[in-house]
């Protein structure tokens, strides 16, 4: 395939346009940066939800790029929103960081936010949420409506995030049902939806009863539809994949914090924070619960999460026992922030090997 | 080892290698001809969307096969035009192809990311299907693993034993040759170009249609590339095609059924993954040690354009 010569000073042409058209926005812009396509659930689909919550409830218009790789790509991208003149530019993956720490300080007056991560910046702050604290409730839940006592838990990568996802799911039903066992696939993978149903096909066959996944796609919903267990949605609320199967899932909401951020950017009182938000600050909620889940218990949960809401209740408060029969953290004590992101180990309860 | 444990790893082995047979062997009969053609996995991904949609608008699956096939004999016919009327690089045009393929199913299926669709059953064949261990496994299956079975056999026969294939493989290994006593080489290679192009619209259709009903972008996952890669391995033989998907698959399904077994084993995870990746090559270039049969099964004129003389 050639180009001629007078195609590509068109398409060249085309290009310089759109970049100076993006550089004349009238009003303030805040950029955003996602890891992959928004489509219909899943992570990149919360963050766009936040997005366009930017859009109706302040005076800033957004605008994104999706699907952009962790590397090299995620740098263009960025910078190019910094000189376009956005005032503040989102980044929702992990693997954007350095790139992002390294544009930042090429831009001081621009405000970055990256999600995830631990490197805040002079004019680069932080955000995550607590996702084990929905997974905390959606293991009571499955600690209750086991029959088999066998939980399955399809995971991507071993990574301390989504240790805590798989400790806090264990810890939970065991606190309801200390015979409760959880087994854990790795696929080694965040996305390959056919990876995903084996696996949990694979868990369903070896007794699973209540599966759940962090991955991104809903393949892991749909097989437990198909195959007539119960399962959780990440991410998003993934009922329609599986109407029967799908008890609630773990939501992330990152609206608020969005917009909050936006106003202090357009105020000018925005400073670089660190942010690691749950129940308390409306960052994770469960999604609607299925009727399947008998009326004390969903009155149980829901006062869970206005103890977690207060802060009142803990995940990962002593007793906090590893695999090997280890306390980790003794009664009446909480694992702190800095434990939390080391965790590299399985707590009691999960029959599984650590795979490292 | 329980008899029910060996069989749903064996159910689960066919399932998974199911699409790699079918796509492989499209490429294979592509690639006999001496066409190389690199766009499998987008040839895939526009066969699953196509799939997907006309299932999902039409109810009947075997529309949305239909589907996927045109779509991927569509993307293959492109290719086609680009290397053999065109006489394009058929290496670059392959990667264009499943760079297109991706994009293009990426942007057509967008409005289909929040549907689904229903699972289909499977086709039991009677009697068979109650042999211990195996019966559930071979014969209580989706239908379009029957087909890649009947695939199997066809292309086995028509490769070495009908008069059309020795002209196919005559073409792949002199084209000059072939076009001096008077066969169309440029028809011929289109015609087996276009039909490893319905191939993978057929194993991308299975994907998003039987195997986990859905779509979503990128859903193909890297399995056009395999497919591709079973063939070399397989030194373009139909049999080995077929052990390499089934060995792929089954260490695939079998690494998943040691992670969830409360087996007493620590192998990194990791290393799980790439297991199947490891043992398909091994395996496969161990059978294939012998260079002369190497030789005397790859096409010779693979992937070199041809432009009969007037």
């Amino acid at each position: 395939m050639t180009f001629s010569k007078q195609t590509l000073k068109k398409l060249a042409l085309v290009l310089l346009a759109c970049t100076f058209s993006g550089a004349s926005l009238a009003a303030d812009n805040a950029g955003f940066v996602f890891v992959s396509p928004i489509g219909d659930a899943g992570w990149t689909y919360q963050h766009n939800l936040g997005r366009l919550q930017v859009e109706a409830e302040t005076d800033f218009t957004t605008s994104y790029v999706e699907n952009v790789a962790e590397g090299a790509d995620a740098e263009r991208v960025i910078r190019e929103m910094a000189k376009r003149g956005d005032k503040v530019i989102f980044a929702t993956s992990f693997g954007y960081m350095n790139y992002m720490l390294k544009v930042s300080r090429d831009f001081p007056k621009t405000a970055f936010v990256h999600v995830t991560g631990y490197k805040l910046g002079k004019n680069m702050g932080l955000v995550n949420a607590r996702f084990y604290e929905g997974r905390y409730l959606t293991g009571v839940i499955a600690g209750e409506m086991t029959k088999s006592n066998i939980l399955g838990y399809v995971a991507a990568f071993p990574i301390p995030e989504v240790l805590q996802g798989i400790n806090a799911f264990i810890k939970g039903a065991r606190s309801v049902n200390p015979n409760a066992e959880l087994r854990v696939i790795w696929v080694n993978s965040w996305y390959d939806p056919g990876k995903e149903r084996q696996a949990a096909l694979t868990l369903i066959s070896q007794g699973a009863d209540v599966v759940t996944h962090h991955t991104d796609s809903t393949a892991v919903v749909q097989a437990a539809e198909d195959e007539g267990v119960y399962a959780f949605g990440y991410h998003s609320d993934m009922s329609k994949y599986g109407p029967h199967a799908h008890l609630t899932a773990t939501t992330h909401h990152w609206g608020d914090y969005y917009v909050k951020t936006v106003r202090e950017v357009e105020s000018g009182t925005w400073a670089p924070t660190s942010v690691w938000g749950g129940y308390a600050r409306g960052m994770i909620k469960l999604a609607p619960l299925n009727d399947a889940i008998p009326a004390e218990l969903q009155a149980r949960i829901h006062d869970m999460e206005k103890k977690l809401a207060a802060r009142e209740l803990h995940p990962f408060a002593g007793p906090v026992v590893d695999q090997a029969g280890k306390v980790l953290v003794p009664a009446g004590k909480k694992m702190t922030d800095e434990e939390l992101n080391k965790m590299n180990y399985y707590l009691e309860g999960v029959t599984s090997k650590i795979p490292n | 080892m329980e008899t029910s444990i060996l069989s749903s790893i064996l159910f689960a082995t066919v399932i998974a290698g199911t699409p790699l047979i079918i796509v492989a062997l499209g490429q294979l009969i592509a690639e006999k001809s001496g066409v190389l053609n690199l766009g499998a996995e987008g040839m895939m991904a526009m066969g699953a969307i196509a799939g997907f949609a006309v299932t999902l608008h039409s109810g009947n699956p075997w529309l949305g096969v239909l589907a996927g096939m045109l779509a991927g004999a569509a993307m293959s016919f492109l290719f086609a035009v680009v290397v053999l009327t065109l006489m394009g690089n058929q290496v670059a045009s392959g990667l264009a192809l499943s760079i297109l393929g991706v994009g293009l199913s990426a942007f057509i299926g967008k409005p289909y990311e929040s549907e689904i669709l229903p699972s289909v059953g499977a086709l039991r064949i009677p009697l068979l299907a109650d042999l211990p261990v195996i019966g559930n496994a071979l014969f209580n299956q989706q239908a379009l693993v029957y087909f890649s079975w009947a695939l199997f056999a066809g292309i086995v026969w028509f490769l070495y034993r009908s008069r059309p294939g020795l002209v196919l493989r005559a073409v792949g290994e002199s084209p000059s040759s072939a076009h001096s006593i008077g066969f169309p080489v440029i028809r011929i290679r289109y015609l087996a170009t276009i039909f490893g192009g319905a191939m993978a619209g057929i194993g991308g259709s299975f994907l998003s249609v039987f195997y986990t009903p859905l779509w979503v972008e990128g859903m193909v996952s890297g399995r056009g590339w395999i497919a591709i890669a079973l063939v070399v391995f397989a030194t373009w033989r139909p049999f080995r095609v077929l052990v390499g998907a089934y060995l792929f698959g089954g260490v695939m399904v079998a690494q998943l059924f040691v992670q969830g077994s409360n087996l007493d084993i620590i192998i990194p995870s990791q290393f799980l993954s790439a297991l199947p990746y490891l043992a398909t090559i091994v395996v496969l270039v161990i059978i294939s040690r012998d260079q002369n049969t190497v030789r005397l099964n790859a096409p010779v004129s693979l992937g070199q354009p041809y432009r009969p003389e007037a």
